[in-house]
């Protein structure tokens, strides 16, 4: 079992979900959260004080996946959020330990899907 | 007795007591951290409470009531005894005193509140409560008596403040910079920018005081005629140009137009055209306009920065330096072929009421810093006048009301 996590711009969103739905995952977490990349963040000024490079929004995609699922998540991903330019965000996979279903109590990969 | 001038002045107070809230307070409160909008809107709500109060009790008395040496009203009028339906031709012959009272309340409201800007996010409310009813009772009401009360000492000499330049913008602006020094700078101000949470409630609480200052400005002729007319196309006219001339200076000096400095600007420019919006001309209104928007960013944007007071919402830089320049631009710009009822300014020929304006100016300045010093020093020994750092850190919401503007989780 692998634990997915997207960091992706927010308009972004539609075209990854739809892409993941098109490989059978339809399970995942979405929070908004803020980062900044190699693209660096903008600048903001309020009444001439300036604040060089603020963090981005970007959205972030958790997703619990079994061995079978975990290239064909990643490259859903990919394909929804590629453009080619700094700033389309970053995949990370880590080892899950374990997962449980709270409404049945299954356990393991069982529980994932 | 008038009653179309007595519904426009009726009208012109609801539309002032709007300056106050929601006017100001979504406006200051959209400029402040999230933890601490809801001490503005408390600090602005209560003092409309407060000295709505005041005013009734002894304010008004003070302020307007029979003249003592010039200084200051007796207390004659104290709980509006003898203050009623009939007209008191010394301030308005055609609408009822209660009539005139009742607008000059909504005055003495919005003046203490201010000053907030300057001191938002780090007083304890029983401070701010404190020093706000000190302020009012031994700031603004001698003040007013001084430039409008019948037989205050400016008046005399003839001093021209139409609707509250000196008496409740320089005032409270000059105020607002004594306490940003005493109080000195919120936690972390040095770092980087304080970012405003919401300007979208600063926009539109910008607007209502746009909206508001008809009331303001144009109620201030105390009659529903051509001078009422001029102070509202004057008004309008110097604000218009004030706000397109601040987003433009900043179009030019930092690459952007942004919404904040075309709200500030407007605002500096209702500020600057108090005074003389019953005097001048629209053109001269427009000349206004522009001039205080690029004073007031000058003020604002670079040498606050570099003097390095934290007046956190600039309620120095706007009313103080806005009302600074309006009281002087009244005494140029001034004609009496608007208004016969005024003077000629230096521009038509009459040096001396631009003397006088120069005198009521440093007189209020002198007066009220020295004044809202003393007050300060009595207030922070009597409670304390800043939060603890933990407070401050946590937020004036939590730790002086015990509620949450927002939750983040139901």
């Amino acid at each position: 079992m692998k634990l997915i996590i997207a960091i992706i711009p927010p308009h972004k969103l539609d075209s990854v979900k739809a892409a993941l739905e098109d490989v059978d995952v339809n399970l995942m977490t979405v929070t908004n959260v803020l980062g900044q990349g190699r693209q660096k963040g903008l600048t903001e000024i309020y009444r001439g004080a300036k604040e060089a490079g603020g963090l981005l929004n970007k959205i972030r995609l958790d997703i619990a996946v079994n061995e079978d699922f975990v290239e064909p998540t990643i490259k859903a991903i990919t394909k929804g959020a590629h453009t080619g330019d700094v700033g389309d965000g970053k995949i990370f996979v880590v080892d899950l330990a374990e997962c449980i279903r709270i409404s049945s109590g299954e356990r393991g990969c069982g529980a994932i899907g | 007795m008038n009653s179309g001038n007595t519904a426009w002045v009726l009208m012109s107070t609801a539309l002032v007591l709007l300056m106050t809230i929601p006017g100001l307070a979504f406006f200051y409160g959209g400029l402040v951290r999230r933890k601490n909008v809801l001490s503005i809107l408390m600090q602005c709500f209560i003092i409309l409470c407060v000295i709505s109060i005041q005013w009734v009790l002894y304010g008004y008395s003070l302020a307007f009531g029979p003249d003592f040496h010039g200084i200051i009203g007796n207390l004659n009028w104290a709980g509006l005894r003898g203050v009623g339906p009939l007209p008191n031709p010394d301030y308005a012959a055609t609408i009822p005193h209660s009539v005139f009272m009742i607008f000059q309340m909504m005055f003495a409201v919005i003046t203490p509140a201010l000053i907030i800007g300057a001191y938002a996010e780090r007083v304890k409310f029983p401070a701010f409560l404190l020093f706000t009813i000190l302020w009012a009772t031994f700031v603004y009401d001698p003040l007013a008596h001084w430039v409008w009360g019948t037989g205050g000492w400016l008046k005399s000499l003839g001093a021209l403040d139409f609707a509250g330049g000196i008496v409740v913008h320089v005032s409270s602006g000059i105020s607002a910079l004594v306490l940003a020094l005493l109080l000195g700078k919120r936690i972390g101000y040095n770092h980087k920018p304080i970012r405003p949470h919401n300007l979208p409630f600063t926009v539109l609480g910008g607007a209502l005081l746009w909206f508001g200052w008809f009331g303001f400005n144009a109620g201030s002729a105390l009659a529903a005629d051509g001078i009422a007319a001029n102070a509202f196309i004057t008004t309008n006219t110097a604000t218009a140009a004030a706000g397109l001339t601040w987003a433009l200076i900043e179009w030019w000096h930092n690459g952007t137009p942004t919404i904040l400095g075309a709200v500030t600007g407007a605002v500096a420019g209702l500020v600057a055209i108090t005074p003389a919006c019953g005097f001048v001309n629209p053109m001269n209104a427009m000349f206004i306009g522009m001039i205080v928007a690029g004073v007031c960013y000058v003020a604002v944007s670079i040498i606050k920065g570099k003097l390095g007071y934290d007046d956190s919402l600039d309620a120095f830089g706007v009313h103080g330096v806005g009302g600074t320049v309006g009281t002087i631009a009244t005494g140029i710009f001034a004609q009496k072929a608007i208004n016969a009822a005024g003077n000629d300014g230096l521009l038509f020929g009459n040096i001396h009421q631009f003397l006088v304006q120069g005198l009521m100016l440093i007189v209020a300045v002198a007066f009220a810093a020295i004044m809202t010093f003393i007050i300060f020093k009595i207030v922070d020994a009597l409670v304390g006048m800043r939060v603890e750092e933990k407070n401050e850190i946590v937020g004036l919401d939590l730790t002086q009301q015990s509620e949450a503007a927002y939750t983040v989780i139901e």
